[in-house]
């Protein structure tokens, strides 16, 4: 047991030193008691999901990129997308993310109910966001340009529509957290969930530069 | 031994209390993120409303450059991505993702496109 130990720690010492703690005890990874939980843990397995997440949208792109020029005779996306309400867009995304970076910067302050109005306005700026989105598909769907109608409005409307749903989704849990925060205020487990929810609003930044440039900015250029 | 354990829980907390601290970014931070994203976006956007450049293939390319460079800015100033966080795992996570990605989107091109190509002839068979 101690030269398992003292192995892993000559074999850990080229890192940081706290790898190399964390190697010092096996029986440390089932927290049998609950009272010792690494919150690094639980960042780096979000990251995974949001990496597993992101390889969901990269299928997603390279269907849209296979078929998103077959137009079935139907509107190609120079006859569609309104560019002025996709750069509307964007900075409603873009702004829900500044925001909710000041969110967490008062959060590290401690102040719960800056923290609280920040997320407030995070969460109005991804309801913008999601509401231009479905007043765009309404629009389209109202012109007959359905996901029916050919290959490419099929995988457009995957494509940002999984985003949307994203989207939607992250204003579900912000509304939970923001819920959570006033009944328990700025505990540990919030502080956690609340860094979750920002990796997740930033990830999906992340994605929708990928989307207008690529979808709608080069559907434009065609 | 387990008073040595116990030690190294305390100095993991503490040690990670710090990273965490940093980790979180700065004012200074999210404001640059934010106005380095704000050109990044507005310049594609002005190069395709307006076609500043005036051949497609080009301003493909660029507003592709912009996305990255954009991709590139959200990572550091709003994931605060580094390749020291989590003892080097997320950069680790995230290059062999971007592998991953950059295999489905150039695989699924590069073999559509060589099915298109070996449909040709019975497309213009069947016109």
């Amino acid at each position: 047991m101690a030269t398992q130990a003292s192995a892993a720690m000559n074999f850990e010492s080229g890192r940081s030193p706290s790898v190399a703690i964390k190697a010092v005890d096996p029986t440390d990874f089932y927290d049998a008691k609950g009272e010792h939980h690494p919150e690094g843990s639980t960042m780096l397995g979000f990251w995974l999901y949001l990496m597993s997440d992101c390889l969901i949208f990269a299928a997603l792109f390279a269907t849209y990129a296979v078929v998103g020029r077959n137009y079935a005779a139907g509107p190609s996306p120079k006859d569609l997308f309104d560019l002025p309400l996709v750069a509307l867009n964007t900075s409603m995304l873009l702004f829900s993310s500044i925001t909710y970076g000041f969110a967490m910067l008062e959060m590290e302050k401690g102040d719960l109910s800056r923290v609280q109005i920040w997320l407030a306005v995070t969460g109005l700026f991804g309801l913008a966001f999601v509401g231009l989105e479905l007043y765009e598909f309404h629009h389209l769907i109202h012109e007959g340009a359905t996901p029916q109608r050919s290959a490419f409005l099929s995988a457009f409307f995957t494509l940002v529509g999984t985003h949307g749903l994203h989207v939607s989704l992250g204003i579900v849990w912000l509304v939970t957290l923001m819920a959570q925060v006033h009944k328990r205020g700025l505990v540990p487990e919030n502080k956690r969930r609340l860094l979750c929810l920002s990796m997740f609003w930033h990830f999906l930044d992340v994605i929708w530069i990928g989307v207008f440039t690529f979808v709608y900015l080069m559907g434009v250029l065609q | 031994m387990s008073a040595a354990t116990k030690a190294g829980h305390d100095d993991h907390g503490h040690a990670h209390g710090h990273a965490d601290a940093g980790s979180h970014g700065s004012f200074k931070d999210y404001m640059t993120g934010f106005v380095l994203s704000v050109i990044l976006t507005a310049i594609p956007f002005i190069l395709v409303m307006s076609n500043v450049i005036g051949n497609n293939q080009i301003t493909g390319i660029v507003i592709m450059g912009f996305a990255v460079a954009q991709i590139v800015v959200h990572m550091i100033y709003f994931l605060h991505m580094n390749t020291k966080s989590e003892g080097g795992w997320t950069i680790l996570a995230l290059i062999f993702t971007l592998t991953l990605v950059i295999i489905t989107l150039a695989g699924s091109l590069w073999v559509m496109y060589h099915l298109n190509t070996n449909m040709m002839p019975m497309h213009m068979h069947t016109r």
